[in-house]
């Protein structure tokens, strides 16, 4: 790097802040004298002198710096409170080229969000988390914050922080260092000049670590918040010095940057072959059914619902992957009451030829209700022109749409019938085939032993019979 | 910003200034004041007396605000900025 004629705005930091509302977009949000301008400025001269600020992500999440992506030129990403971490995480894997920065206040680092810090710090993961320890909650107005210093007044503890009720003021890089895999855990402070160019020291090395892969860097900055502490910005510093220091030494805690090679993980690999390996799904995958052009449905997105021990997600799941025989996008996604057996239960299975997005069905074309509270309940989000299966021998009263097509079924009578009220669910099958058009029941039953994989024949044929008997009924009674 | 004059100096932006000093208060040679004028934000803004600056660059350093100060050192010369 050139040694600089001029000390400027640094590149990286956007030029006009376009992003910022109102009409001040030369200038930050920030009160007269706050740390977070100072080390903002040291950020974004780093990243501009590195020549990485279009490598780098700036994630911030809640606290008076949660609109830092106002300013710095780079990625950026604001997510919620104390989540910075995780969500670093993510990005870091997903592009491990990238420049990744955590940057966190003391009320979202060390409370809301002190395990999310822990578990990205024992992973090792490739990020720079910088940490602005206010001793305060400084954006909603001066509260306690876990650093705040024994006998310290903010609004929350207007006689002062009180340990015996409050607990201690937490020493993050402490912790931190307690962990295995940080590269590089310092504490510095921003009270006097020497102290801010030992920032600028750390700001530089921390950053460099990321961009050469090396892994956690966690650097805590002691942070004046004369708002908060509701002081002047040059005796807030001296604020600092008297009072946080003695609490939070200044130190480097670890620096293992220079003898740290570049993280090498290994590739995740999406092989299909193996997915369907794990899941069993191996015999399931070669029938290549040819879909129904002229099916009364197009797609489904269908609720099944009753009590639990009723079949409801084995239906669900025979329905998608019978779907997904015919070559069509599935989902499947199960809800539970807290008990999950003999509480009400209930799934959504979409069945298409486009891709699925969410797979919950929040408005569904079709409702299989296997019990009256079901019904009640879904029956309402059904679209207009849906279809309505219940189980009438469980349900004694008429569905309330009348802009919907009903189909009573005697579900767990004709299950009866066959000799085991288990086999219901694969009733509802048979009349999911018959209604929608889209499977043929032949072929339900020809995917049966992949389906029912493990069980014995006897059980076989009696699901094969409860299909069939299903797709009949609606055949015989509603055509 | 007037050529003729000597680098090193500081250059302090009186409507971006919040008034904060601590720039005033991390100057070695005691070359910045705090004005007593205001700004158009009502902020008493910072500002070099005109000589002394050696050009250490604590006043940008400490300054909390991105666009307020600027320090030309010694070796700037003046084409470099266009
Ligand atoms: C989930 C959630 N809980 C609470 C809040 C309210 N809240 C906003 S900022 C903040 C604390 C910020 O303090 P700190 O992280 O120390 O940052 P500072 O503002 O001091 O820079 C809280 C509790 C929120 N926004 N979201
Ligand atoms: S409240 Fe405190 S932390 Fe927030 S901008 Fe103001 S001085 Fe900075
Ligand atoms: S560069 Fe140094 S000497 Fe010059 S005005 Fe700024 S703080 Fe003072
Ligand atoms: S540090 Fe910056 S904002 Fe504060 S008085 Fe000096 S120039 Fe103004």
């Amino acid at each position: 790097m050139a040694q600089k004629t001029i000390l400027r705005k640094p590149r990286g930091f956007i030029d006009v802040y376009k992003h910022k509302p109102g009409a001040e977009k030369d200038r930050t949000h920030y009160c007269p004298g706050c740390g977070h301008g100072i080390l903002h400025k040291l950020i974004a001269e780093a990243l501009e002198d590195f020549d990485i600020v279009d490598k780098t992500i700036v994630i911030s999440p809640v606290g008076c710096s949660v609109f830092a992506y106002y300013y710095f030129h780079t990625g950026n990403l604001q997510v919620p409170h104390g989540r910075a971490p995780a969500v670093a995480t993510s990005v870091s894997r997903a592009n491990p080229d990238s420049v990744v920065i955590s940057y966190q206040g003391d009320g979202d680092l060390a409370a809301i969000g002190g395990n999310n810090i822990l578990q990205a710090a024992n992973r090792g993961e490739n990020m720079v988390v910088f940490f602005v320890n206010n001793a305060i909650y400084g954006m909603t107005g001066g509260q306690m914050a876990p650093t705040t210093l024994e006998g310290q007044i903010t609004t929350t503890t207007p006689y002062g922080r009180n340990v015996k009720t409050d607990g201690y003021p937490i020493q993050v890089c402490e912790i931190i260092n307690q962990l295995t895999a940080p590269v590089y855990v310092v504490r510095t402070s921003l009270h006097d000049m020497p102290n801010i160019r030992k920032t600028r020291a750390a700001v530089r090395k921390a950053i460099s670590n990321a961009r050469d892969k090396k892994g956690f860097s966690f650097v805590e900055v002691l942070s004046m918040c004369p708002s908060g502490w509701k002081m002047d910005s040059v005796p807030a510093q001296e604020w600092i010095k008297e009072n946080m220091i003695p609490r939070f030494p200044l130190e480097t805690f670890r620096d293992d940057s220079e003898d740290t090679p570049a993280i090498e993980r290994p590739v995740p690999v999406m092989d299909p072959d193996e997915v369907k390996r794990i899941l069993e799904y191996s015999a399931l995958s070669d029938s290549n059914l040819e879909k129904n052009p002229d099916a009364a449905f197009e797609k489904v997105a269908v609720r099944i619902a009753g009590f639990g021990g009723q079949g409801i997600m084995s239906a669900g799941i025979a329905l998608a992957n019978v779907g997904m025989e015919y070559g069509y996008n599935v989902s499947w996604l199960p809800s539970y009451g807290p008990e999950m057996r003999g509480g009400t239960a209930n799934c959504s299975v979409k069945i298409q030829s486009d891709t699925v997005g969410a797979s919950e069905c929040t408005e569904p074309n079709m409702v299989i209700a296997m019990n009256q509270p079901s019904l009640e309940k879904f029956e309402k989000i059904l679209v207009p022109g849906g279809a309505l299966i219940y189980n009438s021998t469980l349900i004694d009263i008429e569905p309330t749409r009348t802009d919907v097509e009903v189909y009573p079924i005697p579900i767990t009578g004709i299950a009866d019938e066959l000799g085991n009220t288990r086999v219901q669910s694969m009733v509802s099958v048979g009349a999911f085939a018959a209604v929608t058009e889209m499977f043929d029941p032949g072929e339900i039953e020809n995917l049966m032993t992949s389906l029912f994989k493990g069980k014995s024949d006897k059980v076989m044929k009696l699901n094969e019979k409860a299909v069939r008997k299903g797709y009949e009924y609606v055949k015989e009674n509603f055509s | 910003m007037n050529e003729n004059r000597k680098y090193p100096f500081s250059e302090i932006d009186p409507d971006i200034c919040k008034g904060c000093g601590l720039c005033v208060a991390s100057c070695p040679k005691g070359v910045l004041v705090i004005s007593d004028k205001l700004n158009s934000k009502g902020f008493h803004f910072s500002e070099y007396v005109g000589e002394g600056c050696i050009g250490c660059g604590n006043c940008f350093y400490t300054c909390p605000e991105p666009s307020a100060v600027t320090v030309y050192l010694r070796n700037y010369v003046p084409e470099e900025v266009s």
